[in-house]
């Protein structure tokens, strides 16, 4: 059994290493590429969504690797994403692909079910082993994180942003070779100490951008044309309202709580939609309303073409925008978005935000307001 | 006397007779808007998002139509009305996007109906309504026993083959077969698709009434009864969570397994994600069989005279199938 699973920005490095502490064979999905893309748009239904298309992409590369079988969650939502692994196993069967699909449902469906994936999927041969390689993989889900975290910072900060870019393409073209749980945590321990020795303008005060919207296109750095990176290198300091540690933090370690950050979300999103949208669409109005309180200067919301969820929170966001006071702008992914024209309503915005900053410090200097 | 506004559109094809009584019986005036014309689907277009579906703009619309002249609107958020189902993401939020894209609303009756953990959670949406209108529970109780009553007789006249469209008109008048003219007909479609697609003569161009005057026997999703619904939507690898797409889903199933039908034409709005999933089930299971499948993709660009040469087309290449049966057939 050689096991695979779609990729989702960073978690390919924690999911190969949880999966090799427990002794199974991993290929992980090579990285998201336009051939990626193309395979997954040939394959799938002309009007799914663009993550649907994207994963079809990578499970074809990764067969043709020699991974046989796939792990996915589901959820049972109102969102598409629940019916994803019935459309996959379909597909992937009219193109003579004899694969397994191993599919995580909420624990709600059964919990029969779950046990029996889980067996089937980590082989395990004792619930030690299975603690053990389970704290690796949520320590390096958290460590990854940070790291990306960490770069976006030192890029808004760096006196030449070019270098961060450096560091962390080394580190990923690293992470390929490595194998086991261990020396992937040195390797990023190694990683952040060059990010650290980077010299940075400590006098800058860089605008802040909040990216929120649909989960896959905020965390996959394929989907989003490199947003971090673009925003980055224009002096501007990102932050994400979705990662996979929050996702992890709110759906699996606090469960059935939910995390501090989330609950608060949807405390904040109450007044505008009170009740589940399925997806994200209540965590999106939440986090721009988050952003707007904690100083952020902007928000930007990505969503995939026909994001069922994120097209309820994007008629609420105008709203927000008005109330708050705060930009909003919405980009809208697919696998006809250009990168130049992408590139230019990012660098028009951040102008708009420049420009919005500094009439709000002279302003009442310059015009008696 | 309060007046409520009841805009045509998205679950009105489904409830209509439903609201209309219950709210007929508290002492209200109900105030549906008119058919779907180009003026409301124009000022639909302009006051909602641009990535929403027809449908939803359309709604908008019939919004827009009905605010100046009533003192409240009716617009329930319809969550859950299956036990561990939902409904479409926009139709959750479908309250909190009129709110928030159209200004100068007047009050909205946003009931919230959520089954999706409790069933008992419906009586106490129906008297969260009724109170809205400063109505005791007795009043409301005995107002939704009468609604229920001609509620049944809609969904009795459905079942036995009246179209939706003819039978909100006609739920407490006589029985009136529509498909009495196409009887002689041999050939069967179904016309598969979401009711506020079906149903809004506008949006889908007359698409049902076509094919009745070409004698053809049309049966929609609603024609179907829910035993066979839940029958053969069982038989998907994963429980279809969504109770509009089971119906859509378990009726197609029906249908083409029993064999009742010689194809079947989908009826989508563009950018519809339910139906991104409905349809690609669906016509696996129609190539499988053999039956003739074609999709009909509807946003506010579709032009009447392609349509037009689909359906003929479509129906045309029925037609030779019977014709040539000894030969092979050019679909398989």
């Amino acid at each position: 059994m050689v096991l695979t699973f779609p990729h989702l920005g960073n978690v390919h490095i924690a999911g190969k290493a949880f999966l090799e502490e427990l002794g199974q064979e991993v290929v992980p999905p090579p990285p998201c590429t336009r051939k990626t893309l193309e395979i997954g748009t040939k394959y799938s239904p002309e009007t799914m969504c663009l993550p649907f298309k994207i994963n079809i992409g990578n499970y074809i590369e990764s067969i043709e690797k020699g991974a046989d079988t796939i792990l996915i969650t589901g959820s049972c939502g109102p969102c598409r994403f629940g019916y994803y692994s019935v459309l996959e196993k379909n597909i992937l069967k009219d193109l003579g692909y004899d694969v397994d699909f191993i599919v995580f449902d909420p624990i709600r469906e059964g919990i029969g079910q779950l046990k029996e994936g889980f067996n089937k999927a980590f082989n395990i041969k004792s619930h030690k082993d299975l603690i053990r390689a389970g704290k690796f993989g949520w320590q390096l889900i958290q460590r990854t994180d940070y790291l990306t975290q960490l770069a976006n910072e030192k890029r808004a900060y760096a006196i030449d942003s070019y270098q961060v870019d450096w560091i962390m393409n080394d580190y990923h073209s690293q992470v390929e070779t490595i194998f086991g749980a261990e020396s992937m945590l040195k390797l990023i321990n190694k990683t952040e100490e060059r990010l650290q020795a980077i010299k940075i303008d400590e006098d800058k005060n860089p605008i802040k951008i909040g990216i929120i919207g649909e989960i896959y296109t905020i965390i996959e750095p394929f989907v989003n044309i490199e947003i971090e990176k673009k925003l980055g290198h224009m002096g501007v300091l990102v932050e994400k309202s979705l990662t996979p540690t929050k996702w992890v933090n709110h759906h699996v370690a606090k469960f059935p709580f939910g995390s501090k950050e989330e609950n608060e979300k949807y405390k904040l999103a109450k007044p505008y939609l009170s009740t589940l949208v399925g997806g994200h669409g209540r965590e999106t109005v939440g986090s721009a309303i988050y952003y707007a309180l904690n100083g952020f200067d902007g928000v930007i919301q990505l969503l995939p073409l026909n994001c069922m969820p994120e097209i309820v929170a994007k008629s609420i966001l105008p709203r927000v925008q008005r109330d708050y006071n705060i930009p909003i702008m919405t980009l809208v992914l697919d696998e006809m978005t250009g990168e130049s024209g992408y590139l230019t309503r990012l660098e028009a915005f951040v102008d708009l935000l420049t420009r919005k900053r500094e009439e709000e410090k002279n302003g009442k200097l310059l015009y008696g307001r | 006397m309060y007046k409520i506004g009841i805009p045509r559109g998205m679950l009105y094809y489904d409830y209509y007779p439903l609201w209309n009584e219950f709210f007929k019986e508290l002492g209200a005036e109900v105030v549906l808007s008119p058919k779907t014309n180009k003026d409301i689907l124009d000022s639909g277009i302009l006051s909602s998002v641009d990535e929403a579906c027809l449908p939803v703009k359309i709604l908008h619309g019939h919004v827009n139509y009905l605010k100046d002249k009533v003192d409240y609107l009716f617009i329930p958020k319809i969550i859950s009305i299956r036990k561990k189902e939902y409904c479409c993401p926009k139709i959750l939020g479908l309250p909190d996007m009129v709110r928030f894209s159209i200004d100068k609303l007047p009050p909205l009756l946003d009931t919230n109906l959520n089954l999706f953990k409790f069933d008992r959670k419906y009586k106490n949406a129906i008297y969260e309504t009724g109170k809205c209108l400063d109505k005791d529970i007795k009043t409301i109780r005995r107002a939704y026993k009468s609604a229920t009553e001609s509620f049944e007789r809609y969904t009795y006249l459905l079942n036995r083959g009246v179209i939706p469209i003819e039978a909100i008109k006609l739920y407490n008048k006589a029985f009136k077969d529509l498909n009495v003219n196409s009887k002689k007909s041999n050939m069967t479609i179904m016309v598969a698709g979401h009711p506020y697609n079906l149903y809004d003569e506008y949006l889908n161009m007359n698409l049902i009434d076509k094919l009745i005057d070409n004698n053809i026997k049309v049966l929609t999703p609603e024609m179907v009864s829910k035993e066979n619904v839940i029958k053969y939507s069982n038989k998907l690898p994963k429980r279809m969570f969504w109770t509009h797409g089971r119906r859509i889903v378990g009726s197609a199933f029906s249908l083409i397994e029993e064999d009742k039908i010689d194809g079947i034409i989908y009826l989508s709005s563009f950018g519809c994600g339910m139906d991104s999933i409905l349809i690609d089930l669906i016509e696996r299971k129609a190539n499988s069989y053999k039956v003739p499948f074609t999709l009909l993709t509807l946003d506010e660009q579709s032009g009447e005279a392609g349509v037009n040469t689909r359906i003929e087309a479509f129906i045309d290449m029925i037609k030779w199938r019977y014709k040539n049966g000894a030969y092979i057939s050019t679909l398989r």
